[in-house]
């Protein structure tokens, strides 16, 4: 992505904030109408602070704190069937909870905004990062995003109304955010003015899909195979439609803001010549970017790849920047028990997304950092040896390697050699 | 068994409304079955709050039946919501007419807000929805729950509103088993109405009096928020019966005293109509076998089971706090039976005391039904 010409930067002030707290002050900038809240850890800060702001009369909204997370999407849902700019949220068994109304709200085309504080499903009752939540509405036509820091949180919730609001492509976006490592995690953030974000997010317009008495049409009636099909197919085009709505408003994000991503899809650190490259999505992101400045240092070549936009997939944006490399490990910090290698869901869609180039890199599966275990700079350099190894050993299928577990019984590389009648 | 001749009564029930208008604004379009009183309610209700009214319904027949993709019978705006999501969509539509108009981003008036449901979606499914709904006083909406006393769209199963022994889909009557639906139907309103101070207006209709039931959905509307309206309309296919009795049906169930019509405005509890000339001691409720016998889904029934139900709805009368209303009992309400075996007379004055569990309230104490109350 070219930077288009960029005029004097608008006045920003900087601020220490959460994740969490950039994303409320992005609502606050976006004179959000409605929006709708139940506590769950670690997303319901977000609630907190704008609840706060409206309080404290720095916002002008309705602020709803919903009975169930389903009718608190089924709140942000109606809302923006008025009119109205909505806000929702969650985090791992409270967005589950709510999935029915997740659904009708992509396949209804509303333009409703929400964080997903990545969290890991219940049971165990656990509070740390796992990315499996969000992953739940990827097929459902939600535009799906994850961040890596405070002001990437900031500034892809401008983005994202703007994206999701604009008549082409009118599909709900969840932004996700690793639980704590970035909801809860300080950052120095650059905070717009209400002008400078108004000229970027026009106002949001329904048109004749409109709930209001001047406009007296049936929403939502009933149909079966008589036209559900085309209506799919509307919401994809949506979709597919994406891929260019997102490149025209991350290109006028630089003109307004005079700042912002190189890439809108991916985040590239030192791919130029990389012949290994480990991949990743959220806040694993800065510790890889640690560890490949590390090898870089001890003279690999290797770089790091992170994929920003889960949904539309940036299939044409790995084609290239993988085209030529030798090994890839793809880190999931979440897990889909029985795929495909037995990877995670990321590994999954990467093996896929280059599965038409004609020379593919050796692509090695890993899982790390469920529950919110940690992934350190250490994980990261033992994963980039086993893609080396793996790719000079001319292994093109090995299963997925787990992390930083315990204990050899609770190893899949175990389990897989016994039940192929292998010995331990 | 004879049919008795069905009387319509003369009733003086237009308290306040004496004029309706012309324009009707559910029409033509929808495919519910014949004699469908749901549909009816839908109309009276879409007639009375006129124009200026968003209306938001839950997935069942009035979604299904009614809305067929280009051929929509509402000419007001109108949106599904899901089945457990009535109250939502009422505060979520009305939250944001109330911000854009704060804001000036539609112009300032009065839009009504209606919500409906019914007793599968709303008194199931969507009951915390509901509780929420009527406590955001912030918001003027209604909802609307009508009474077709089962899950009829997806073929007639059991609800919690489904009445006691009737036999649906889920709720058979078989060889071993007879009674199978083992719930007494839950008061939706009263309940609501109890635990919600903030609910501005309460009310149950029924679709057999059309005058009665606009006046109860105009009042909720002109009153404001939240408000809560729910009716009871007989479902041909569902209860088992030729359609042409639908509307005879509705309004045999009041005089029977099964269906009460009352409000509560502001706190104040009225009755209206049939019901209040029963409360008065002006007229005696028919015997509820009238009411029983005309329908399939009670078709099993002994003559105990009858007897039992009579004595349930007796007990309402005779024993509540708030006739028809509010259970607060003079003697506690027993077991109900869960094994197929008849129910005995249980409940009200009369019933043998045996053990009691002591706390029941003025004292006096019934022997479960089934006798193993612990
Ligand atoms: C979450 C969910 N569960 C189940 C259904 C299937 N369903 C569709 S209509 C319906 C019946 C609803 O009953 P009720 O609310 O009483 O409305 P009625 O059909 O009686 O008008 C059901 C269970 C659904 N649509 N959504
Ligand atoms: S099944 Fe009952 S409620 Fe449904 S359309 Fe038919 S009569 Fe009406
Ligand atoms: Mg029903």
């Amino acid at each position: 992505m070219t930077t288009t010409q960029e005029t004097a930067p608008a006045p920003e002030r900087e601020e220490i904030i959460t994740g969490c707290d950039a994303v409320a002050q992005a609502l606050r900038l976006l004179d959000v109408d409605v929006l709708a809240g139940y506590p769950i850890r670690p997303y319901d800060s977000v609630m907190t602070a704008v609840s706060k702001m409206i309080a404290d009369g720095q916002m002008d909204a309705e602020f709803i704190v919903a009975e169930s997370e389903h009718s608190q999407f089924e709140i942000g849902k109606h809302a923006s069937l008025v009119g109205a700019r909505a806000f929702i949220g969650s985090s791992g068994v409270g967005w589950m909870y709510g999935m029915e109304a997740l659904v009708v709200t992509a396949s209804l085309r509303l333009p409703v905004v929400a964080l997903v504080g990545n969290r890991a499903l219940d049971d165990p009752g656990a509070f740390g990062v796992e990315h499996n939540d969000a992953m739940m509405v990827r097929d459902t036509g939600w535009l799906l995003y994850w961040v890596e820091s405070a002001q990437e949180a900031l500034d892809t919730t401008l983005l994202a109304y703007r994206v999701a609001e604009d008549k082409r492509v009118m599909l709900p976006c969840a932004l996700s955010m690793d639980g704590a490592f970035l909801t809860h995690s300080q950052h120095m953030v650059r905070v717009p003015v209400a002008d400078t974000v108004s000229a970027f997010v026009p106002p949001y317009e329904l048109g004749d899909r409109r709930f209001h008495p001047d406009n007296p049409v049936s929403i939502a009636p009933q149909f079966n195979e008589d036209w559900v099909m085309e209506a799919r197919r509307q919401s994809d085009a949506g979709m597919r439609r994406a891929r260019a709505v997102i490149a025209e408003a991350t290109a006028d994000f630089h003109r307004v803001f005079g700042r912002g991503p190189a890439d809108p899809f991916v985040d590239s650190y030192r791919m130029e010549d990389a012949e290994y490259v480990l991949m990743g999505m959220g806040t694993v992101g800065m510790v890889g970017k640690v560890a490949v400045d590390r090898m870089r240092a001890a003279g690999k070549k290797v770089g790091f790849l992170r994929v920003k936009w889960f949904r539309p997939f940036p299939q044409p944006e790995l084609r290239a920047l993988l085209r030529g490399v030798k090994g890839v490990g793809v880190v999931d910090r979440d897990y889909s028990f029985g795929s495909n290698s037995h990877g995670g869901v990321l590994y999954t869609e990467v093996a896929a997304a280059l599965y038409p180039e004609p020379r593919r890199p050796v692509l090695v599966p890993f899982i790390a950092g469920l529950g919110g275990r940690e992934v350190s700079v250490d994980n990261l350099l033992e994963m980039e040896e086993t893609v080396e190894r793996a790719t000079a050993d001319g292994v093109a299928d090995l299963t997925c390697q787990w992390i930083g577990v315990r204990g050899p019984d609770s190893d899949p590389r175990d389990v897989a050699a016994t039940a192929e009648g292998g010995v331990r | 068994m004879a049919i008795p001749e069905l009387v319509i009564p003369d009733l003086e029930i237009n308290r306040r409304l004496t004029v309706l208008p012309m324009q009707e604004y559910y029409t033509s379009g929808h495919r519910t079955c014949q004699g469908c009183e749901s549909a009816l309610v839908m109309r009276y209700m879409a007639k009375i709050a006129g124009p200026r009214t968003l209306v938001t319904g839950t997935t069942g027949c009035m979604y299904v039946a009614n809305t067929s993709y280009n051929s929509t019978p509402w000419a007001l705006p109108w949106a599904h919501t899901q089945l457990g999501s009535a109250g939502s969509s009422a505060i979520g539509t009305a939250a944001a007419l109330k911000v854009l108009m704060r804001k000036g981003k539609i112009p300032d008036e009065r839009i009504n807000v209606i919500a409906f449901c019914s007793d599968g979606g709303g008194g199931d499914m969507g009951l915390a929805t509901l509780s929420a709904a009527l406590q955001d006083t912030r918001y003027n909406l209604l909802i609307l729950l009508y009474d077709n006393e089962s899950y009829a769209n997806t073929d007639i199963q059991a609800s919690g509103m489904t009445p006691w022994g009737a036999v649906t889909s889920f709720t058979p009557s078989g060889t071993e088993q007879r009674i199978t639906q083992h719930r007494w139907k839950k008061n939706v309103p009263a309940l609501l109405m109890a635990g919600h101070p903030t609910g501005r207006y309460f009310a149950n209709a029924s679709s057999g009096f059309g005058m009665d039931l606009m006046d109860k959905v105009r009042i909720a509307l002109d009153v404001g928020g939240p408000t809560f309206v729910q009716t009871h309309d007989p479902c041909p296919k569902g209860w088992d019966f030729d359609p042409r009795m639908s509307h005879e049906l509705a309004i045999l169930a009041v005089e029977c005293g099964i269906t009460v019509l009352w409000d509560c405005l502001e706190g104040e509890l009225r009755y209206q109509g049939l019901t209040k000339q029963q409360v008065e001691g002006k007229v005696r409720r028919k015997p509820v076998a009238d009411y029983l016998r005309r329908q399939g889904r009670f078709a099993h029934f002994t003559d105990e089971d009858v007897d039992f139900f009579q004595s349930r709805i007796d007990e309402m009368w005779e024993d509540w706090i708030l006739p028809g209303v509010l259970r607060v009992n003079q003697t506690p309400f027993g077991r109900l039976p869960v094994d197929g075996s008849s129910p005995r007379q249980a409940g009200h004055a009369g019933a043998a005391v045996a053990s009691g569990n002591g706390n029941g309230s003025g004292g006096a104490q019934i022997e479960a039904v089934g006798g193993n109350r612990a």
